[in-house]
């Protein structure tokens, strides 16, 4: 027998070139913050101070809203062919830097490399070919035979996935021939500002693409910005909430992709060992920080047992460490405040008497870390069941008929995502039939394609992006 | 119907009792989603294996190749070569592992037995009629004792696939058995020919099948049929030797062949035993690689690690 270890296998940081700090992208060009206020961003793997970013006040996020009402007319009534080129330029330059976006998102949000490497990146570069496609065809979208642009679209992106967030916002907005302002999370701005470079490179007209980095209040004035016609928020639901009643009563149009609790409902007839990659895929894809996360396990009582072994045999195979190591399975947790929010609610799990198990395995003295966990005997009474933790945290429950399972799984204030896997055809329309949630897999989870629309139910949101159903978030019929 | 997720000792006994209760074991057995299994293979494959793991593991890889050559055109002179090929694979470099076992035809195995002297390498007869496995009982287990009587180590039998497609289990089964019986003191390996069996839940079955009547050894393909030892194939027959593990105790074997040629092929092959069985089966004793012209890109990368150059194909043995 030969004991085998993959020698460490470091992705070069070479490639990218951080600056010391970063203004603000308005009317095309890098300004300095009128507000002169900036803030640190880390490695969250390290703590390693990367750079300084500008935080925009009112005055900068004004500035911005400006730059792309005065982008507008020019940008809405070019022909749909002209804006798809400059989409398609996008979409070609980032593929030709994407090793450098990723290891800037690797190094910014904490993520695997491996992930950012052949996930992320990829989904963003391919969200602009697809909506670069659409741009000239919107007549044929069914919304009209003449639909057009609704102005200047105010977006607020989290921390997760930055540019695939971004890509997601912006792709569709410029291809129905809006203009943006963006608001990257205050975790993760870097791969926002290094678009901006792109955006230059790709000579697109200035002010079509405003870029604020900033905190909080900085998205708050923009979504509150009396020059914005239509906010597109991505976050937590309680800033949705928030939101929401911000621009109720004026005449902005809202789209909220908020949180969730996704139900992963594994079946006596699944395919057991591709349903044991799908829950790990569910629920540590992105340490768990995934909006549409498989966070519930909801596993058939009679292959509950065999299930958990399976699943707690895979689970110490993972590999959790440096995100720039390209055999990384399992990166860092985005910041102290989300480490502590995981920990905050695992804790609960405990107290209310959930059964605790966790992976076996070293963690780097530095940076904000968990590790990967289950919550055995979880009941729907449970916080862990109910709250999005956002991190690499699954609870299990048990059921024993498919109306039990439905009833489970729809008993939450979310509903964005759901997976079900039997090999038994009907069984999974049935299951599509009555699951509330934007967004349900068939024996497969976490997966993402720019035709497919996302989007979700109840308190996770509305409106749909990507595929023909999410342009109407930025067209209005004629 | 009842699924066959909880394995248990009882549940394989049963399985052996007769054809009908064979088949209700196989049918029984979780289905296989082909994406699933696919990206998961393909997400192993991803695995980035450097520097001093890359130096191991291809020592590794050299010592579990089975050194092949199956054309009806060997010759004594050939089978010769390839012998001399396995006990010196660099003539210049005498830290490089002799490989695990040549594989010929049965009729070339006294020859190769005779030109491998006194190395410890295996000699393995391909036999049962091999590759189409067409011939009566009689002339797969007469092929079978002929190849043992000349002093084959290892047989690489190949089970009935015309048997298998058309739901005739139990004779699948039943040839196995027989074949192991004629096999001897030598390890038997089990071939499902995957490109035939085309479903990953046929070839999840014949693994079963394979297993349950006494297989050493399971092993993808001939190397005459196209889709051999893909890693989906690969990650899924593991899966099968580590199921059987967790019941038995037992250790099966698993050898890929066709279609691994470099060097990158058979890492991402130790990667799968890696992660799906552990690391038990990192052993030749356990995991063989049938390849005829890998061993030379084996030679190649690893005179590459130690060099710092890459030397081509011109200073490698053409055997």
């Amino acid at each position: 027998m030969t004991e085998f270890d993959y020698a460490p296998a470091p992705e070069s940081r070479a490639v990218v070139d951080i600056k010391p700090s970063y203004g603000l992208f308005i009317d095309g060009e890098f300004v300095d913050p009128i507000s002169d206020d900036y803030l640190p961003t880390f490695n969250p793997a390290n703590e390693e101070h990367l750079a300084y970013f500008a935080v925009g006040g009112e005055a900068d996020v004004d500035a911005a809203v400006r730059a792309a009402r005065r982008a507008f007319p020019k940008w809405s009534k070019m022909s749909g062919a002209e804006r798809g080129k400059y989409l398609f330029r996008i979409a070609r330059i980032l593929q030709e830097r994407a090793r450098e976006f990723a290891v800037l998102e690797t190094l910014d949000n904490g993520k695997p490399i491996k992930e950012s490497r052949d996930i992320d990146i990829p989904l963003v570069a391919a969200h602009f070919f697809y909506h670069a496609g659409w741009a000239d065809k919107l007549e044929f979208a069914g919304y009209g035979k003449n639909p057009k642009p609704i102005g200047v679209a105010g977006q607020v992106i989290p921390w997760n996935f930055p540019m695939l967030m971004l890509a997601w916002k912006v792709a569709p907005a410029l291809a129905c021939g809006n203009t943006v302002v963006l608001k990257p999370a205050e975790t993760t701005p870097l791969t926002a500002l290094l678009f901006a470079e792109v955006c230059q490179q790709a000579g697109l007209p200035k002010g079509v693409v405003n870029i604020v980095t900033g905190a909080g209040a900085t998205g708050a004035s923009l979504v509150a910005h009396a020059g914005v016609d239509k906010v597109a928020f991505t976050g937590s639901t309680a800033v949705g909430k928030s939101i929401a009643q911000a621009v109720a009563g004026t005449k902005k149009r809202l789209t909220l992709e908020l949180g969730g609790k996704g139900a992963n409902i594994i079946f006596e007839d699944a395919p057991i060992d591709q349903a044991i990659e799908g829950i790990i895929n569910g629920i540590f894809f992105n340490q768990g920080h995934v909006c549409c996360a498989g966070s519930r396990l909801l596993i058939q009582e009679s292959v509950a047992d065999e299930v958990i072994e399976r699943l707690k045999h895979r689970m110490q195979t993972l590999r959790v460490g440096d995100p720039m190591d390209k055999n990384t399975d399992v990166g860092a947790i985005n910041s102290l405040a989300q480490l502590q929010r995981i920990t905050e609610l695992a804790a609960s799990g405990d107290e209310e008497g959930a059964e605790r198990w966790s992976v076996d395995c070293a963690l780097p003295e530095r940076g904000f870390w968990y590790r990967p966990t289950l919550f055995l005997n979880s009941t729907d009474a449970h916080r862990i069941a109910r709250e999005e933790i956002f991190g690499p945290v699954l609870a299990v429950q048990t059921f024993r008929t498919p109306s039990e399972a439905l009833d489970k799984a729809n008993n939450s204030p979310y509903g964005l995502s759901a997976g079900v896997w039997s090999e038994k055809g009907s069984r999974i329309h049935l299951m599509a039939e009555g699951l509330r949630a934007g967004v349900v897999w068939a024996n497969t989870f976490n997966r993402f394609d720019p035709t497919s629309p996302f989007g979700g139910y109840k308190e996770s949101g509305y409106g749909r992006e990507g595929g023909v159903a999410g342009l109407a978030s930025y067209l209005v019929q004629e | 119907m009842t699924t066959a997720v909880h394995l248990s000792q009882s549940l394989l006994a049963d399985a052996r009792r007769d054809e009908a209760s064979l088949r209700d074991f196989i049918f029984s057995l979780p289905g296989v989603d082909k994406v699933g299994l696919e990206a998961r293979a393909a997400a192993l494959g991803t695995r980035s294996i450097k520097n001093d793991s890359k130096r191991a593991l291809i020592d590794l890889a050299i010592r579990m190749v089975d050194l092949t050559t199956l054309e009806g055109a060997d010759t004594p002179g050939k089978v010769a070569a390839l012998c001399a090929k396995a006990i010196t694979p660099d003539p210049l470099d005498s830290s490089v592992p002799q490989v695990a076992a040549v594989c010929v035809y049965g009729d070339r195995v006294a020859e190769a037995r005779a030109a491998l002297g006194s190395s410890r390498i295996n000699v393995a007869a391909v036999a049962t009629a091999f590759p189409s496995g067409r011939a009566s009982l009689i002339v797969k287990l007469q092929d079978t004792a002929d190849a043992v009587a000349a002093g084959a180590d290892e047989i690489d039998m190949v089970i009935d696939r015309g048997a298998f497609l058309s739901g005739r289990y139990g004779q699948v089964y039943d040839e196995i058995v027989a074949v192991k019986a004629a096999c001897g003191s030598a390890h038997l390996k089990v071939i499902l020919e995957t490109g035939e069996l085309q479903t990953y839940d046929n070839i999840k079955r014949a693994s079963w099948i394979a297993m349950l009547a006494g297989a050493d050894f399971i092993k993808t393909s001939t190397g005459k049929v196209p889709s051999a030892a893909t890693p989906a194939n690969v990650l899924l027959m593991l899966e099968a030797c580590r199921d059987w593990e967790r019941v038995t105790g037992e250790r099966i074997g698993m050898k890929p062949a066709g279609g691994i040629r470099t060097t990158k092929d058979a890492m991402k092959m130790l990667v799968l035993v890696h992660e799906t069985v552990g690391d038990a089966w990192l052993d030749p004793h356990l995991f063989r690689i049938g390849a005829s012209t890998l061993l030379n890109d084996l030679l190649m990368q690893r005179n590459k690690l130690a060099s710092g150059n890459y030397s081509g194909p011109r200073y490698v043995t053409n055997d």
